[in-house]
């Protein structure tokens, strides 16, 4: 068979599968029992929460979990909605938007018998916020606009901000936030680091070194009824060609984090009905970066020839066939109320959407800044997903206006030491958030005296300016403006940092796992208490 | 003899501290910072007072000479510390992984040994026929074949296979189960690692045995033997191939320490939590403690397997001991 036919045939598979999940999926019922085994392509480093970033902690660790707040579990694809976990109703803020006041449930027990309590909610806040000499919160950070955390009764948990924020609610929102038990935490801070003791749909069961975490079901869940699965292992493949082998071999039945287009239409291909596939726009984000301390990259004409090089609308449809990339989008995530619709893109460099002219003006751009014969290397990650991929297509599309680019691939630790050290002249880099909350999201662009992840090299206090402001604005249409500004500027303007493309995720899974939902993060909706299995449809 | 036993083993000292010296700076000149790795891998923001905390934590903003001696006096007395990765002690994290590793490296030295003595000597008896060159044919392609190559490949037609058979894909299982607590299980996992790895192995000891087998027919006493009217079989038995095992058996037991620590890139087809993907991690994961405690391990296997075959040698070969 020819590989375009092939193609077309997966394709047609891959749609008749979505569709037949869909009908399925309204009329499924829930079925009790079972454990479902899924892969994960990393280890977490210790079992904290509040201490580690990746995405390898919460696949495993979040279903012992409960939380303050959280995505809508029914609508995950939501930018906007947030639902209580742990708190009886989402609060509406007094003080003219300065404090939140959140109710905490009453039926909520640690899975050691002892009830949860606001306490609970208010020791693992101020261990996340204002955390005590010696812990480490990897998001201490997203919260500057909170002043206090109080806790007046065993019911109630007051967070009084600063000034009104926008960020604030999807910042709790966090699903590292995981409330920890005050009694376990007054005796050692780092308790936590490996123990698990949650509140959550699932009991740790066991941890087995470098092979898995298993867990079964609460049976005093405070949500009656859940969870529905009798348990989950968690089981950790490096190899991505392993965990679509395992998935084809029912060795495990899912993988969260996502696969690229070719393991979707192999899947489909091998297993026909057998396989789902859901899809998402993905909160991450590959970005471009000049190294503003190397000529000829501290010219701003420069930097702009460089994003006006790159054909974004054509790209994607090239690199959606074989890379984790899809959407067009700036630095806010496509679809959020505060970013840029198609027709406001359009105006931004390297978004016009006749590439002809997009291209003639990066070559006036570079033969006005004196800069012909144009030579450089970009610092990328040896990854393929979609790191070198996307590295190769822009190698191409630089070409087209005469740049002769080559990519340097490095392992993560030499690639993380080359960014931050400014060892190299444009760095290929990723920004992958859990929440989609823009206000935070793109402190990383402000000057690097502010921004510790802004490996650009470069301070525009005219840029800082118009975050601060942003961000301290309680209006949603000044937000929405003066984040058009601060993009603009990023992108165009000064062309500082270039967002490329956005990733794209899909996640192929055995069809017997129902309930679960994508959403356009790998890190949201984990918590699996709405999951079941059913081997029979 | 003990004299000899006693010299080798205190030869081993020097061999292990030049290691130490070596895996401990080599370690540290790598690009690269566990704590931004680990805080940052995602690509989200990372705080710098994060980082700041957790070099405290995992001792790193100590002097390196300081790092050098707790490393080397807590080898010294069996305490090697903690995963700066996990925060584990590296004694648990390294046991379970040990015992699969071993496990394999067993399974696929003896189908290395089934593979290459039979066919080795068979290639040399028959030398320069048919089967001879059929036999050095599929050794070489043994030595071609990249054993995580042969891995996929076995994984992939266990797929197809068990598709067409069956109607439902089955594929080994990728989590471990010791083999006294479920056999099946544990064989069905580790029969497939331990073919594609003896396979590639067995093709160097193949040609080993064939080439010495080779030369001990060429001996006197072997047509002395002959010219007594001795069976060619006993022949072959106990006067050529137990003469001609020695270099074979210095083979069979180097590759044998490999297997423990350098089955990486099987490991990671059949998702084996083995100590190779567990030193492959470690080393990206730039966690020092794991990388360092592993290298010692494998150092000591490989001395203590050197220092086994030496002895054995020297049982076989009485000359051997007294060779100053």
């Amino acid at each position: 068979m020819k590989p375009g036919r092939l193609y077309r045939v997966a394709c047609l598979a891959f749609g008749a599968a979505l569709i037949a999940s869909g009908a399925a999926m309204a009329k499924d019922e829930p079925k009790r029992g079972g454990i479902l085994k899924f892969v994960v392509p990393d280890e977490p480093p210790s079992f904290d929460g509040h201490k580690e970033t990746t995405f390898a902690l919460i696949h495993p660790i979040a279903p012992f979990y409960s939380v303050l707040i959280r995505v809508d579990p029914d609508n995950p694809a939501s930018l906007t909605d947030f639902v209580c976990d742990l708190c009886t109703e989402m609060p509406k803020p007094t003080d003219d938007g300065k404090t939140y006041t959140f109710k905490i449930r009453k039926d909520v027990k640690f899975h050691d018998g002892t009830p949860l309590t606001a306490k609970d909610v208010l020791a693992s806040y101020q261990r996340i916020i204002f955390p005590p000499p010696g812990v480490s919160s990897g998001r201490k950070s997203q919260y500057p606009m909170v002043e206090s955390v109080t806790s007046p009764d065993d019911e109630t948990v007051v967070f009084k901000l600063k000034y009104p924020s926008g960020a604030f609610i999807p910042a709790v929102a966090s699903p590292y936030n995981f409330i920890y038990s005050k009694a376990k935490l007054d005796k050692d801070q780092k308790w936590y680091e490996s123990n698990v003791m949650g509140s959550g749909p699932f009991i740790f069961d066991k941890r087995e070194a470098g092979a898995r975490i298993t867990g079964k079901r609460n049976p005093d869940y405070y949500r009656k009824g859940l969870p529905y699965l009798d348990g989950f292992e968690a089981i950790f493949a490096k190899k991505q060609s392993l965990r679509v082998q395992a998935i084809r071999g029912d060795q495990a039945a899912i993988e969260f984090r996502g696969f690229p287009p070719k393991s979707r239409d192999d899947l489909v291909k091998a297993l026909g009905k057998d396989i789902t596939v859901q899809e998402s726009d993905w909160n991450c984000g590959l970005t471009l970066t000049p190294n503003h301390e190397k000529k000829p990259f501290d010219d701003p004409r420069v930097r702009r020839a460089l994003t006006l090089a790159l054909d974004r609308w054509g790209g994607s449809k090239d690199l959606s066939k074989i890379a984790i990339m899809k959407s067009v989008g700036g630095i806010v995530f496509p679809g959020h109320p505060l970013g840029m619709d198609k027709a406001e893109l359009e105006k931004v460099a390297g978004y016009w959407p006749d590439i002809e002219k997009s291209r003639a003006e990066a070559k006036r751009l570079l033969k006005e800044a004196g800069v012909t014969h144009l030579k450089f290397t970009m610092l990328n990650r040896n990854v393929d997903q979609p790191y070198t991929i996307a590295g190769t297509w822009m190698i191409d599309q630089f070409k087209k206006i005469g740049i002769e680019a080559s990519q340097r691939s490095e392992p993560g630790g030499q690639w993380f030491a080359g960014l931050r050290n400014g060892d190299f002249e444009v760095g290929i880099t990723a920004n992958c958030q859990s929440i989609v909350n823009p206000l935070l999201d793109v402190s990383t662009y402000l000057s690097s005296k502010r921004s510790s992840q802004q490996y650009g090299r470069f301070d525009d206090p005219d840029l800082d300016k118009i975050y601060d402001k942003m961000a301290s604005s309680g209006d949603v249409a000044e937000q929405k403006k003066l984040m058009t500004q601060f993009q603009k500027r990023v992108l165009d303007e000064q062309a500082h940092n270039f967002q490329v493309m956005w990733w794209y995720r899909i996640v192929p899974y055995r069809s017997y796992v129902k309930g679960w939902k994508i959403s356009p993060s790998h890190y949201l909706n984990q918590d699996l208490s709405g999951v079941w299995i059913d081997r029979d449809s | 003899m003990l004299q000899y036993v006693i010299k080798r083993l205190l030869l081993m000292i020097p061999t292990l501290f030049g290691a130490a010296v070596l895996v401990f700076f080599l370690m540290r000149a790598i690009p690269g910072d566990i704590c931004y790795l680990r805080m940052a891998g995602g690509g989200g923001t990372v705080d710098l007072d994060v980082v700041k905390q957790c070099h405290i934590d995992l001792g790193l903003d100590r002097p390196l000479l300081v790092q050098f001696w707790e490393f080397v006096s807590g080898f010294a007395i069996g305490d090697f510390g903690k995963s700066m990765w996990t925060g584990q002690p590296i004694f648990d994290e390294v046991a379970l992984r040990f015992q699969l590793s071993l496990q394999i490296a067993i399974m696929a030295t003896l189908v290395s040994i089934l593979i290459a003595i039979p066919l080795g000597t068979l290639s040399a008896v028959k030398q320069d026929t048919w089967v001879d060159y059929a036999v050095r044919t599929f050794s070489i392609a043994g030595i071609a074949m990249p054993s995580f190559w042969l891995g996929i490949l076995i994984i992939l037609g266990i797929l197809i296979i068990s598709k067409s058979w069956f109607g439902e894909s089955w594929m080994p299982p990728i989590t471990y189960r010791p083999l006294w607590v479920d056999p099946w299980y544990n064989l069905s996992m580790l029969i497939w690692p331990a073919l594609a790895t003896g396979y590639r192995y067995s093709a160097v000891a193949t040609r080993m045995t064939r080439s010495a087998v080779l030369e001990v027919l060429r001996e006197d006493y072997v047509r002395t033997a002959r010219a007594k009217g001795v069976f060619e079989t006993l022949v072959i038995r106990r006067h050529a191939l137990r003469n001609a095992l020695l270099p074979v058996i210095t083979v069979i037991g180097i590759e044998f320490a490999f297997l423990i620590g350098g089955l990486v890139v099987t490991e990671q087809v059949f998702n084996l939590n083995g100590i190779g993907k567990l030193f492959v991690e470690s080393v990206s994961n730039h966690d020092y403690n794991m990388t360092q405690s592993l290298v010692m391990l494998v150092v000591a296997i490989f001395a203590l397997t050197n220092f086994l075959v030496d002895i054995f040698y020297a049982w076989l070969d009485p000359r051997i001991r007294f060779v100053r």
